[in-house]
């Protein structure tokens, strides 16, 4: 398995990074990507996620074009040790500056420290924790593109609005799925509406019909998701065939990602509610970058990590260009947080004294198959939450660098 | 309302069948192990990728020829029992002199061949494939879909099938024979390589059948069959090592038994099958239905 794991790897790496090579001087800019390159999130990350911290370097040398940039890649298997000595070689012998993506919590928790302590920066687009802008918040550190917060807040508080005011839930019994339960029972009880209960199934699980029964016989008129990859799609895929939407019950799918829409197809997806912070059909930019990508990666089409990866580098790059240097890994993440945010994916925006890049979030449903123009054609915006609102509050941050 | 252990019946009705489902999916995919084993003694570590070929069969002949559901599930059978074939002509039959643990070592690389293959074309996601006959019937404790019902049936006529053929058959006698002394049986002027050939590219062939039975109700993906196959390699001990009746037997306990901890404590439901295994073989190391060789 490791084997395979690391030769798929090494060709991922080498197909993607192409002819650059390390030359090791220090007036080159050199990032790191650090992802899944074989596994679970491989596709909503992975070899996506080089495209687009390529793309961004491209994009942003047309106006910086003596900034030298290299980009470089690697598979951490979704292994917090793994990533820990990739990091640690990079920092240490590859003189990589900043480490982006980061799929996987654990992995981005292990990361971040270790930028802290070698005083590099990483930039978190594909992890889901909002630890990295809590209790582990770092001033290496910059959480990009989406939390478990931020996901609850979005997907509980929209459905309990619009009705949907009892929840089940069907949970992965792991870290993760706790947390998302926890925090989405939080929203859901604090905007009035009631948890009937929940059931956890062992991560990961291929058959849910036993668990989508119990939650068919609570009677509650949502069924919240709170797991993700295969074993969401799994769920929405037995939910289909055992009635439960057509007898009333609503799916809430807490983590959804492109990618999950399209391994389900619409048929099955169709109706499902959640929040993201980014869709390639939204406005031109982005179907502008959604075509390119899609001719470099096989007509498949980006997520929201993909685009985030995007958005960290340029706004990294352009912290770059202003501080003049890219050693003190610290006081670029600090003017980072002192710059406005803005390229072509995101919008304008923000970064917070705690890490968290403040961007609007959107509440999508995935459309009927009769809406659908075409293939990867499958959401729908129902609301945007904006920034001010679809955040954790830095009064409720635990962040050692807020309490100063 | 009678009530056991404080769950509703409805509900105990309702888990009792889907591990039923459950259960015909561990031994349609025990059953193809066991008979491998018990006519090659190979430990067939390629199942699992052979049963994910089986769902992508029937997903590409939808894609690519728009043949439904109901062609792939005799087509996709014998094209992947036709890779089977091949595989044990030009590899397996190569080995089959050596120990074990080089048929073991052999399958289990060709699986991660085939799953890596898979991955790198169609990546880890999955791919949708729509359930042929949508709807179900209300029993009255639980919403039966048409689809679960077809899969037990299926299951329940090729594993009797399969265990007419290898027990009563004369086809089968020379297979049972051909086991246990190859020389003799070659002596009576039967093709014994040959035979051997056919019982791999068959055992395939089921791992096939339940990969196209899995397609509309599990995420069609590459590494759909390595998360089950464990656990199938766990109901094949139970039952015994190459005992036809056993995987049978014991594939359907186990989904039952499975299902009934999904109600109780769900968090136990991916353990209990080796809990299981555990005490089996503490008390009778052959499994339940298997005779020490």
């Amino acid at each position: 398995m490791k084997l395979t794991k690391l030769a798929l790897g090494i060709a991922g790496i080498m197909l993607l990074a192409g002819p650059a090579q390390a030359d090791g001087s220090d007036d080159v800019v050199k990032i790191g990507v650090l992802s899944d390159m074989s596994g679970t999130y491989s596709d909503l990350s992975g070899a996506g996620s080089v495209f687009a911290a390529k793309k961004a370097v491209e994009d942003f040398q047309k106006d910086h074009p003596d900034l030298k940039v290299e980009v470089i890649s690697a598979d951490h298997q979704n292994k917090a040790d793994i990533a820990a000595n990739t990091a640690r070689q990079w920092f240490d012998v590859d003189k990589v500056d900043a480490i982006v993506d980061l799929v996987t919590s654990s992995v981005a928790l292990a990361v971040v420290n270790i930028a802290k302590e070698k005083n590099k920066v990483a930039l978190v687009s594909g992890a889901a924790s909002s630890a990295l802008t809590g209790k582990s918040c770092t001033p290496n550190s910059i959480h990009w593109t989406y939390d478990t917060w931020a996901l609850a807040n979005g997907t509980g508080k929209a459905i309990v609005k619009t009705g949907g005011d009892t929840w089940f839930f069907i949970t992965a019994d792991y870290a993760f799925g706790h947390a998302l339960e926890k925090d989405t029972s939080a929203v859901v009880v604090a905007n009035g509406g009631k948890v009937l209960g929940s059931v956890r199934h062992p991560f990961p699980a291929q058959d849910f019909s036993s668990f989508l029964l119990q939650a068919q016989a609570s009677g509650a008129k949502i069924i919240g998701l709170a797991n993700a990859g295969a074993d969401t799609t799994n769920a929405i895929k037995q939910a289909a065939e055992f009635g439960i939407v057509a007898g009333g019950q609503n799916l809430a799918g807490l983590l959804v990602f492109l990618t999950d829409v399209h391994a389900l197809g619409l048929k099955n997806a169709q109706g499902l509610i959640f929040t993201e912070a980014w869709y390639w059909d939204q406005n031109d930019n982005n179907r502008a970058f959604a075509k390119d990508y899609a001719a470099a990666m096989g007509g498949k089409h980006p997520t929201m990590v993909h685009a985030g990866v995007y958005s960290s580098v340029i706004h990294y790059l352009k912290a770059v260009a202003a501080q003049k240097g890219d050693g003190d890994g610290a006081a670029l993440v600090a003017k980072m947080k002192e710059m406005p945010t803005e390229d072509k994916l995101f919008g304008k925006g923000s970064v917070r004294a705690d890490g968290r890049h403040l961007h609007d979030m959107y509440l999508f449903e995935v459309k009927k198959p009769s809406e659908s123009k075409g293939e990867w054609d499958y959401y729908k915006t129902r609301a945007t939450i904006p920034a001010a609102e679809a955040w954790r509050p830095l009064a409720e941050s635990d962040c050692p660098l807020v309490q100063k | 309302m009678m009530t056991l252990l404080a769950v509703p019946p409805q509900v105990l009705f309702g888990q009792l069948l889907l591990g039923l489902i459950n259960g015909a999916f561990y031994a349609l995919l025990s059953l193809g192990l066991a008979v491998i084993f018990g006519m090659l003694n190979v430990i067939n570590f390629a199942h699992g990728a052979q049963y994910m070929m089986g769902a992508f069969g029937a997903w590409m002949l939808l894609e690519y020829f728009g043949i439904p559901f109901w062609g792939a599930l005799f087509m996709v059978p014998i094209l992947v029992g036709l890779t089977g074939i091949v595989i044990e002509r030009l590899l397996l039959s190569r080995i089959a002199n050596l120990d074990h643990i080089y048929g073991l070592l052999l399958t289990f690389g060709l699986a991660l061949i085939i799953e890596g293959l898979f991955r790198q074309r169609f990546g880890i996601s999955g791919l949708p494939y729509a359930n042929p006959i949508p709807g179900g019937i209300n029993l009255g404790f639980m919403f039966l879909p048409w689809f679960r019902g077809i899969i037990v049936l299926v299951s329940l006529v090729v594993c009797f099938g399969t265990w007419f053929v290898i027990e009563k058959t004369k086809l089968g006698s020379y297979l049972r024979a051909a086991t246990e002394n190859p020389d003799v049986v070659r002596a009576f002027g039967i093709n014994v390589p040959l035979m051997i050939t056919l019982t791999y590219g068959c055992g395939v062939a089921l791992a096939g059948l339940a990969g196209v039975l899995a397609a509309p109700i599990y995420s069609v993906s590459p590494v759909m069959g390595s998360s089950l196959i464990i656990v199938v390699f766990a109901v094949v001990v139970i039952g015994g090592m190459g005992s036809i009746l056993g995987s049978i037997v014991t594939g359907f306990g186990l989904g039952i038994v499975e299902g009934l901890t999904k109600v109780f404590y769900p968090e136990a439901s991916a353990t209990v099958i080796f809990v299981v295994m555990a005490i089996v073989l503490m008390i009778r190391p052959a499994g339940l239905f298997g005779t020490a060789r």
